[in-house]
């Protein structure tokens, strides 16, 4: 079984750059809201440091199509053994390291065993878990022996958490990273912004711009100002979806509506009474107005799910029928279940304003029907330390899942939420050695209707993207698939 | 810094006469109405305001001022006026214990410092105020809602710590020339013991004092329980507050500006009210020091 | 004198190490463990225990303080867990945000709060006296992120004539960071000029009162002349005292300023650093900052003495 990389994708892409040899502007300024801690992203969580080094600076062996597609990376093309143990990736031709040095099976070797070994700091060392052994065949070739199939494999290799980097420069890596991206390090203003230049010697398609700053404004108001100023010309996940209208109306500017993988639930304490009685949680996706919810949260922007699913997916069922707003129904389910009301349940909320908006409204929802939702807004060191991890302290929380296709974590009785059901386990588990594609659907499917039909959360929406960016910047990605600010095909027209 | 206005001390005046002076100074009267149409919002609120503050009605969501919602309606479609009502009794409640906190701590350490000028204890207390007063307010008030999380008890404590050193600083300043005074010096020669002379004798003469200073850190607690719940800290929704309601409007500014400029006139009046007052009352107390500040 | 200073040299001491406590307890008791929030949801507890490992989170409390006190004493503040740098580099970057803003909005509002103080005394009681300090009881009441957000929407959003926000470095040019830090500085100058002028009214007014300056005017200077000549110095002393308590505050008050206008400063580091759980940044910055207010505090003593050698008997 060999792999043929996909050529439309570039070729597109060049077709893009002929049309722009004139075009004055070759610079860009992307604003987002966090800043990455350090720019190492094997050894870390936050997703702000893929947000700028995703396949501009560094690449993996495989990497993430603006359409969440896995295509050639770094390997250019692979085997897989018949038995699907083995994977023979052919590496390009000529890479480069931005400090000169050569990119070669030793390097791929070296990040692999780095981020699976016995100390190290790989954020998702779960991706790795299912490789015995990585050998450099001969400098263009590597051969990865895993322990057993993994159908998942070439999607794991094209995470953040996957790129490839070299022992040469690994000890500077978090202040200077050196990859073999498109982009280069050129500088970093604590605080304030980092500075990426064009790798001249890049082995694949150039890049079209010279120089990428990426400016960190965590705060939603002074991003719009900051727009509006024009001091940027990209805003990369803009925070507030109120000033979107404004941005539309404005011809300086456009706006780009995308999805991401990220699944915004109600979740539910299934170990905490009166939760831990499915007719409750059932009363309380009935007590939930989810387009009050859009509305008033995200003004409009989000599509509306029935289930832990992104609705882009081929896979997806729309379930939502079967948490219809109706409150009375709700409250006639809370007496069935012997609920005297008003119930009090502390319900968390993490930062984001989704979470923090979202929380006010299901709580007057909540109020409506009887249940006390108290709100606690909590940092993210404090919701991770007391409501993911721990005691689980809480009975309600607003969270946004962004992996994808995570509905595994359902057949995770410890995960946070403590849903504990042998049918989704067993579910989850044939699923992970199935590789009919048929098959697969059919199960993913069961799943989406299993969770849905336990209320173990009530969901609410799949969380938009939303991009805003002067009228002439071309190139960017409108879906979120990872988290990344992939500026590699993005140019001036005019 | 406030001290340094009020390091004479008031003497006393016939109360008739007080009252109307009272009445001719503008300060005084402007800032005691302003102060008094907050406390009022804040006191029906607890009976009536014109709709439920916690009642979201999202069709109605961003509206400006009409006849329906006299100051118009937030984000969630509640009305702001409510809000605003429900806000002043959030705001001055906190503000009120904080000074209180500051009074109960503070004046007993100025006095005992006073009474025991120039021992390790005063050295001690002294130095406790300078070193309190050396941390970075907003910080400690962050950390300390970090570590047991936001609420309205834990502004209260963050303002409150730092109004300690304040009114010790004062009543110690201010009790320090009392002691000079004849009338103590008499009290000490017919043998009164120095804790009876600061209850009897130096307290009641430190009042006005106090009064003028907790006015000024009534205001200076409401700004700062505003900065407060501003960055998210303070009382936790759905109870309204000012700060809170300025930081969720910030990003919506410019095309719903009702909704960030009504919270702001509310604390800047409210603040302004108490300022006024203050400066009326200590007109008012010092008529020496009268249009001085 | 030497006596004196060595004292109070003393009592300082004692005065750190004490505030060293209490930040060092304060950290330990603050709950959210920096090496998860680092690594995030899918951690495995292998990862996580070789994170804290790395982090120096193991020891036993004691040996971390005395480590940490050990090393600010020999100016080595540790090295941030998330940014991986040296904590000394972080703040020296951060300051030369701060320390400019900070100095510029003194001067602004030192500028503001001289002649308006000196104007309304001269003039006390009339329009003008009035009219000034009404405007200065607007700027003390005025909630100064609020009066931020507002001069935002006007000159940055509406005018454009100032960025929004954010700090191009030095290395971009002198006017062009400094029309960048001009909106906050005169956000933050607002309520301290309005209190300074004030200040500055009343003590001209009370040194005014006193018998030197009327000395001076029966022996025919006029009012402006008594109060150029006379007054003014000695309403300088509680003036100066105000600018210094100021300067401390500004430097570390700007937090809520700095989030508005997004500038990379010691405020905004700290802020951050509490909610990244970046337990050394917090603790050696909160330490440095008081260190600063404590030495002021301590350089305006002995320059008190130096004056009056009755303050040295306290």
């Amino acid at each position: 079984m060999t792999f043929k990389p996909l050529t439309a994708g570039l070729a597109s892409v060049l077709a893009l750059s002929a049309t722009m040899a004139l075009a004055e502007k070759t610079d860009l300024v992307l604003g987002m809201q966090l800043e990455p801690p350090h720019l190492d992203p094997t050894s870390a969580a936050a997703g702000a440091i893929d947000s700028v080094v995703y396949s501009n600076v560094f690449e993996g062996l495989t990497r993430f199509g603006p359409d969440g597609s896995v295509g050639p990376g770094l390997a250019q093309s692979w085997d897989i053994s018949e038995d699907g143990k083995t994977y023979t990736f052919h590496l390009a031709e000529g890479v480069k390291f931005h400090d000169g040095t050569t990119m070669d099976a030793e390097d791929v070797k070296f990040s692999l065993d780095r981020a699976r070994a016995e100390d190290s700091a790989n954020a998702q060392k779960a991706l790795f878990a299912g490789i015995e052994s990585v050998e450099a065949t001969d400098p263009q070739t590597v051969t990865v022996m895993l322990k057993n199939p993994d159908g998942n494999f070439l999607f794991n290799m094209a995470w953040g958490d996957a790129v490839i980097v070299a022992p040469e420069s690994i000890d500077n890596i978090k202040t200077t990273p050196i990859g073999t991206g498109a982009f280069m390090f050129d500088s970093w203003a604590q605080g304030d912004r980092i500075e990426l230049k064009k790798n001249p010697e890049y082995w694949g398609t150039p890049a079209m711009l010279d120089a990428v700053t990426f400016k960190f404004i965590s705060d939603p108001t002074a991003a719009f100002n900051a727009m509006m100023a024009e001091d940027l010309d990209v805003f990369a996940a803009f925070p507030a979806p109120e000033n979107l209208p404004q941005f539309d109306a404005d011809p300086r500017f456009k706006v780009l509506i995308g999805s991401t993988e990220g699944e915004t639930i109600l979740a539910m304490n299934n170990k905490m009474p009166p939760l831990d009685n499915v007719k409750v949680r059932e009363a309380v996706a009935h007590a939930i107005n989810r387009q009050d919810i859009i509305d008033g949260a995200m003004f409009g922007y989000g599509t509306p799910i029935g289930t832990h699913f992104a609705p882009h997916h081929p896979d997806y069922l729309d379930l939502t029928g079967l948490s219809e707003y109706d409150p009375e129904k709700s409250k006639a389910l809370l007496a069935e279940a012997g609920v005297t009301t008003p119930v009090k349940l502390k319900m968390t909320l993490p930062p984001p304003s989704y979470a923090r908006r979202g929380g006010e409204i299901v709580a007057a929802q909540l109020r409506a029907v009887g249940i006390e939702a108290e709100i606690e807004n909590v940092e993210w060191a404090q919701w991770l330390e007391t409501t993911f991890r721990g005691a689980h302290d809480f009975g309600f929380t607003i969270i946004s899942h962004t992996e994808p296709l995570d509905i595994n974590i359902y057949a995770r009785p410890d995960y946070y939420f403590q849903y504990d059901n042998p049918e989704l386990q067993k579910l989850m588990e044939d699923l992970s050695v199935e590789s009919d594609p048929a098959k697969r659907s059919e199960m993913l499917k069961t799943a989406q209707t299993t969770i849905a039909e336990d209320y173990v959360n009530a969901y609410l929406f799949q969380l938009p993207l939303h991009t805003v960016a002067k009228t002439g910047v071309e190139g960017l990605w409108i879906n979120a698939p990872t988290q990344a600010a992939d500026v590699t095909g993005v140019s001036w027209s005019e | 810094m406030t001290d340094l206005r009020t390091d004479s001390l008031p003497p006393s005046g016939a109360p008739v006469r007080l009252w109307g002076r009272a009445l001719r100074s503008r300060n005084l009267v402007i800032g005691a109405m302003l102060t008094l149409t907050f406390a009022l919002a804040a006191l029906v609120s607890f009976a009536w305001t014109p709709f439920d503050v916690t009642g979201m009605d999202i069709a109605n969501r961003i509206k400006p001022p009409s006849a329906r919602n006299l100051l118009g309606t937030d984000h969630f479609g509640r009305d702001i006026l409510s809000m605003i009502m429900v806000g002043a009794r959030v705001s001055i409640a906190v503000a009120f214990v904080a000074v209180g906190i500051g009074l109960v701590f503070g004046v007993p350490l100025g006095l005992w410092a006073a009474a025991r000028k120039g021992s390790l204890l005063d050295e001690v207390i002294m130095r406790a105020n300078d070193l309190v007063f050396a941390f970075p307010s907003l910080v400690i008030a962050i950390l300390i809602t970090a570590i047991f999380g936001p609420s309205a008890l834990n502004a209260i404590i963050a303002i409150g710590i730092f109004n300690i050193p304040v009114f010790a600083r004062l009543t110690r300043s201010g009790a320090l020339t009392l002691w000079q005074r004849d009338y103590v010096l008499a009290a000490r020669v017919a043998g009164k013991g120095a804790a009876r002379i600061s209850v009897e004798h130096i307290l009641p003469n430190v009042t006005n004092l106090l009064i003028v200073q907790g006015t000024i850190q009534f205001s200076l607690g409401i700004l700062a329980e505003a900065g407060l719940s501003y960055v998210g800290l303070g009382v936790q929704p759905p109870t309204p507050s000012w700060g809170r309601m300025l930081a969720e409007s910030q990003t919506m500014i410019s095309f719903a500006p009702h909704m960030a400029l009504f919270p702001g006139l509310a604390i800047l009046l409210t603040v302004l009210g108490l300022n006024l007052m203050g400066d009326g009352l200590r007109d008012l107390f010092d008529p020496k020091l009268r249009g001085r500040s | 004198m030497l006596r004196y200073t060595l004292s109070r040299l003393l009592s300082l001491s004692i005065s750190l190490a004490v505030a060293s406590l209490v930040i060092f307890l304060v950290i330990e008791i603050l709950p959210g463990d920096p090496a998860v929030l680092m690594l995030g949801v899918n951690a495995q507890e292998d990862t996580l225990a070789a994170l804290r490992d790395q982090l120096g989170l193991n020891g036993s409390m004691l040996t971390r303080y005395v480590d940490w006190v050990g090393g600010m004493l020999v100016g080595d503040f540790g090295t941030s867990y998330t940014y991986r740098t040296p904590v000394a580099d972080m703040v020296g970057d951060r300051l030369w945000v701060s320390l400019p803003l900070a100095i510029y909005a003194l001067t602004l509002s030192t500028v503001i709060a001289f002649p308006a103080g000196i104007w309304a005394a001269s003039r006390r009681g009339s329009a003008a006296d009035v009219g000034v300090m009404g405007i200065t009881q607007l700027g003390v009441a005025i909630p100064n992120f609020w009066f931020a957000m507002l001069m935002v929407v006007v000159f940055a959003v509406n005018l454009r004539w100032f960025s929004a926000g954010g700090f191009p470095g030095w290395d971009e040019g002198f006017w062009v960071s400094i029309k960048a830090l001009t909106l906050p500085a005169v956000a933050l100058a607002l309520p301290q000029a309005s209190i300074l002028a004030r200040v500055m009214r009343s003590a001209l007014v009370d040194t005014l009162s006193e018998d030197f300056v009327r000395t001076a005017r029966a022996k025919g200077l006029t009012r402006s002349q008594a109060l150029w000549r006379h007054a003014l110095r000695n309403a300088l002393i509680p003036v100066l005292t105000i600018i210094g308590m100021q300067f401390a505050f500004l430097l570390a008050g700007g937090i809520i300023i700095e989030n508005v206008f997004f500038l990379p400063g010691l405020g905004r580091l700290i802020f951050q650093a509490i909610s990244a759980r970046d337990l050394i940044v917090v603790e050696s910055v909160v330490m440095l900052l008081v260190f600063a207010v404590v030495m002021v505090n301590f350089m305006v003593e002995i320059a008190y003495a130096l004056v009056d050698p009755r303050l040295r008997r306290r």
